[in-house]
């Protein structure tokens, strides 16, 4: 049997909160476990807010950051152990697209030279006619014309055209794995079909899979088939997407998804939302539920230990004592009332 | 000029704003690019008026205009602004605008959370806004309550005025720029893409404190976007733009219930559902260089409808319903 793509075991991050440091640590993700396949390819999505651990992850799995403690699997290979030729490969079989469009060109590469640069440093190849072939190519998936494109500057181009470049760049070495990162939380939302729909091709008809990191459940809704939510840090509910967004168990996701601005003037939010002080949340617990300070449910025992993910149905799990086996409280509901500090 | 009659036949509300045939040109050396393109609309007294389009519709540009800090070359070439029935903004010049400013018209501009000064304190920040536009002295403890204030009417608590930008989060920064915009108490807000950068829940809680406050001090705010869903949780009408001309205004409801031109209905179709799963749709951006737009209807190139009459009549924007006015050939005007 083929060694899973991707294996992520009780990944853990702490920063900070060293001998010398004035500032407590912050365990920005703990005992993270996820697993890849090798095929089918998929688009999982890492969805969370700010503070969530999503770009953290992201950067473990780029490589951009070590694990305090846990592993990360390449195709059964440990990363920490890898050879420098190992770790070009997973360089390359790793690629990513970034969240700001605007930020992350040279601005004074042309396009052709930012694909130039990759065929270059991963010795694609050294014949021009094949390079300008592959660009081509490349291009052509996510819907650019290589004869408008190649010569402009970045900021010739529009913030999409852009994030299409950056697929298209990543496309060209073939990887098994995208980490998107927020793709499309500064394109406009009418335009982020577009690139979505890219991804969903190149997962049907590329086998690339996708680690599709977003705060915005709708489109993991549309294009993924398994979703991890977290929520500072730790896994507050995972399993199927389609399962999360229509039967959300979690009082956090439920919260999530009552707040998505939906276009219909009958659908509009429900109440009041408030946020707790960050005072509240940082006086809070080192131990037990993240959410606990703004939980409407909130229970002695989310104070006291961090609830283990219990699972609720088929590919379903919830980390949530409201859902343990013991208690018998119906599945819970968005409260009208909000937390108050 | 009368303000007797709005446009779009409502019954006669206040107007805080009549933009009347405003057009903004960006002069270049291979010609003017065509940012706004003699846009007409009001802006009643204490509604929230949404202006929905996508990147490059020219509604970034509209606000600066209104706001008069349009960045040269950009120049207002022809129209008026003309506030509370009185006052065309289009033809002031600077120290009457600086009369203006914040006290009758404010704006809350794209990224405002990230242009704080990063070294003031928020009660600093705010009552520097303060004395820059109020004609007469205030004391400190008279600045002192005013910042108190203000910091409630945004729902934060009141030791946020010795914090640092760099110690709030990014809606709390959010709603620091709400609050230095209506410290004055305009007439006007015009607020361009509040909530972009912000989660999901912080997004959901400054919205709200954005109806909130224009349901406290009664307030008209321009609401700048391009997410018909955010829309239609704050707009009570919407005003869609594309490639710098109006193409349709109504009701909230009107709008996003029965959508009159093919760009809206693209615009509310292209959200994807939280309800159902189904094909993306797919759209492509804007199809035309600004600086030559097409002779006919702008949207003919992505229109799905488009007849022989869209490529060489420019349809006009003309009321087809009560209250719904609507640019395209497919309505016919009511009688």
């Amino acid at each position: 049997m083929t060694a899973p793509l991707l294996e992520i075991r009780n990944a853990t991050k702490i920063y900070g909160g060293g001998l010398l440091e004035r500032t407590p640590p912050v365990v920005a993700l703990q005992d993270l476990n996820l697993t890849l396949p090798a095929s089918p390819a998929q688009i999982v999505t890492i969805a969370g807010e700010s503070g969530s651990g999503k770009s953290t992850l992201a950067s473990l799995v780029l490589g951009f950051a070590e694990l305090s403690s846990g592993q990360i699997l390449f195709k059964g290979t440990d990363v920490t152990r890898m050879t420098a030729a190992q770790k070009k490969v997973y360089r390359r079989h790793v690629q990513a697209v970034f969240q700001d469009p605007y930020a992350v060109y040279n601005p004074y590469y042309r396009v052709r030279h930012v694909f130039d640069l990759v065929i270059r440093n991963f010795g694609l190849t050294h014949d021009q006619a094949e390079a300008d072939a592959m660009i081509e190519q490349a291009l052509s998936v996510v819907g650019l014309q290589s004869q408008e494109i190649l010569d402009k500057y970045p900021h010739q181009l529009s913030g999409g055209q852009r994030q299409r470049m950056m697929i298209a760049r990543a496309y060209l070495l073939k990887p098994n794995l995208i980490v998107a990162d927020e793709p499309v939380s500064m394109v406009d939302a009418s335009l982020r079909a577009l690139i979505l729909d890219i991804m969903q091709r190149l997962r049907d008809a590329s086998g690339i899979s996708f680690l599709y990191i977003t705060h915005d459940l709708s489109t993991a809704y549309q294009i993924s088939d398994e979703m991890i939510v977290l929520y500072q840090g730790r896994v507050a509910e995972r399993g199927s997407t389609v399962k999360i967004i229509q039967e959300p168990n979690h009082p956090y996701v439920q919260q999530l998804i009552a707040s998505i601005p939906v276009p219909d003037p009958d659908e509009r939010w429900a109440s009041e939302v408030v946020l707790p002080s960050d005072e509240a949340l940082r006086a809070q617990i080192q131990s037990g539920c993240r959410y606990a300070p703004r939980c409407p449910f909130k229970m002695d025992r989310c104070t006291a230990a961090q609830p283990p993910l219990i699972r609720v149905g088929d590919n379903h799990q919830v980390a949530c004592y409201l859902y343990d086996e013991q208690a018998s409280i119906p599945r819970a509901v968005e409260a009208t009332s909000s937390w108050q500090p | 000029m009368t303000m007797e009659h709005s446009p779009n036949g409502a019954k006669k509300t206040q107007v805080v704003l009549a933009v009347r045939d405003l057009s903004v040109h960006y002069p270049t050396p291979d010609g003017d690019v065509i940012a706004v393109n003699h846009v007409s609309f009001d802006i009643y007294k204490g509604e929230l008026l949404g202006l929905i389009g996508e990147s490059g519709c020219g509604k970034t540009t509209t606000a600066l205009a209104i706001l008069r800090l349009l960045q040269p070359p950009g120049e207002i070439a022809g129209g008026a602004l003309v506030l509370n029935g009185t006052t065309d903004l289009a033809h002031l010049h600077a120290t009457q605008l600086r009369q203006v400013r914040w006290r009758d018209v404010a704006l809350i501009p794209q990224g405002a959370m990230n242009s704080l000064n990063p070294v003031m304190r928020v009660r600093d920040q705010i009552s520097d806004s303060i004395r820059a536009h109020e004609s007469r002295r205030i004391s400190n403890s008279e600045m002192r309550e005013r910042v108190s204030k203000l910091l409630r009417l945004v729902g934060l608590p009141e030791r946020v005025e010795q914090l640092y930008p760099h110690e709030l989060s990014g809606g709390m920064k959010q709603r620091v720029c709400i609050a230095m915009a209506i410290a004055l108490n305009p007439s006007l807000v015009v607020a361009d893409e509040p909530t972009s950068a912000l989660d999901v829940i912080v997004q959901r809680v400054v919205a709200q404190n954005l109806l909130d406050i224009k349901n406290r001090l009664g307030v008209s705010i321009l609401l700048i976007g391009h997410d018909m869903g955010l829309m239609a949780q704050l707009a009570d009408r919407i005003a869609v733009m594309y490639a710098g001309n109006l193409v349709e205004i109504a009701p909230a409801r009107a709008v996003l219930k029965e959508p009159l031109h093919p760009y809206t209905q693209l615009l509310i179709e292209a959200v994807p559902s939280i309800k159902e799963r189904k094909p993306l749709q797919v759209t492509e951006g804007l199809t035309h260089d600004l600086r030559y737009p097409p002779p006919g209807c702008i949207f003919q190139a992505r229109c799905p409808f488009v007849m022989d009459k869209c490529r060489r009549v420019r349809p006009p924007l003309q009321v087809v319903k009560p209250n719904h006015q609507v640019a395209c050939h497919l309505y016919n005007a009511m009688e």
